[in-house]
């Protein structure tokens, strides 16, 4: 986050040097993207507190461990794609989970569509790029993780 | 200013609802409410702290990048090395998914390819650096070498398959213009 905000200032400060009418009309632009952006953002937000708030770390346990056989891919590859977890509570969340008997491939499948399945962050992604293509991604890339996955249960224990 | 809450007005609203929501969780110490309401602080801070700073990035970046650069080496014509340099633009960036789809409107906007533009986003979401240093510490070095060799593969088999798909008519949208489409 701090190298983010000094190659900004950095990055400004530069433009600023080599042309200020050209920065002005940047930073003006990002900032009326950003403006259109917010209310958007802020109601997914809300929406993703919500389903936090209702699937604690124990329940999420419950529904991976390894009991719960090859149901626990398609439940993690749900669970990964409606919720958004930051990957700084996701992965010490992962790390909880093997822990607690969940395998290495269900946790594939959980990260990778937490990472590329937003069904939440539709609507977002739907005003940039409509609902069809939107729709389309978020479906390949869940069944991509599912192969992941599945890829990963063949040669785990192989490699 | 008008016209932005007008157009914004769903959102808004939602938002209104949600302060009374906290606020009345608070003042009556409703447990789930106020579980609630810290999740949302906390993802909230973590969005407020960078993205302004990738938006105005993102602005500079319109006004100082000729599209013929971008065009040249991630566009239709870019091959083998398109793919590598809209990786390696991927990797080097911080954020969540919906952090990127900003980036991808900036980059097709220059003139990058449908394809360089889904691998960007498959590249953005799996194979950020910083958050690949993160996954090595939490779950090893192995399984995360795995994932990413693996994950690779598919993201560009996906990108190829929307380029199939969408490229006839693909378009990507500044927000609030996409109100003129269905």
């Amino acid at each position: 986050m701090i190298q983010l905000l000094v190659f900004t200032i950095a990055a400004v400060l530069i433009s600023l040097l080599l042309n200020k009418k050209k920065t002005t009309a940047g930073v003006k632009k990002g900032m009326k993207m950003f403006l259109n952006l917010l209310p958007p953002f802020i109601t997914v937000l809300i929406a993703v507190s919500f389903v936090l708030a209702f699937l604690p770390k124990e329940v999420l346990q419950k529904l991976l461990g390894a009991d719960s056989g090859i149901a626990g891919f398609f439940i993690a590859a749900g669970l990964g794609s409606i919720a958004l977890i930051p990957g700084f509570i996701a992965y010490p969340l992962a790390s909880v989970l093997l822990k607690n008997g969940v395998s290495y491939p269900v946790i594939s499948v959980f990260i990778t569509t937490l990472m590329m399945v937003g069904i939440v962050t539709l609507p977002i992604e739907r005003k940039f790029f409509g609902w069809r293509v939107a729709i389309t991604r978020n479906l390949l890339s869940f069944i991509g993780a599912l192969i992941i996955g599945a890829a990963m249960a063949l040669i785990w224990g192989l490699v | 200013m008008k016209n932005y809450f007008s157009e914004n007005k769903k959102d808004l609203i939602i938002i209104s609802i949600f302060i009374i929501f906290a606020g009345t969780s608070y003042y009556s110490g409703f447990k789930l409410g106020n579980r609630v309401t810290a999740g949302f602080e906390s993802a909230f801070l973590e969005m407020i702290a960078f993205i302004p700073l990738m938006f105005i990035l993102i602005g500079l970046f319109d006004v100082w990048v000729p599209r013929a650069i971008i065009e040249r080496h991630v566009g239709k014509e870019s091959g083998v090395f398109g793919i590598v340099w809209v990786i390696l633009f991927a990797m080097l960036q911080v954020g969540p998914l919906y952090g990127a789809f900003p980036v991808a409107y900036m980059i097709w906007k220059k003139g990058a390819s449908v394809r360089n533009i889904f691998i960007y986003l498959g590249a953005f979401t799996t194979l950020k650096i910083p958050m690949l240093s993160f996954e090595i510490g939490f779950l090893g070095l192995r399984f995360t070498l795995m994932r990413t060799l693996l994950t690779l593969p598919v993201f560009i088999l996906i990108a190829v398959i929307m380029e199939k798909l969408f490229a006839k008519d693909f378009v990507v949208y500044e927000v609030n213009k996409s109100k003129e489409m269905k």
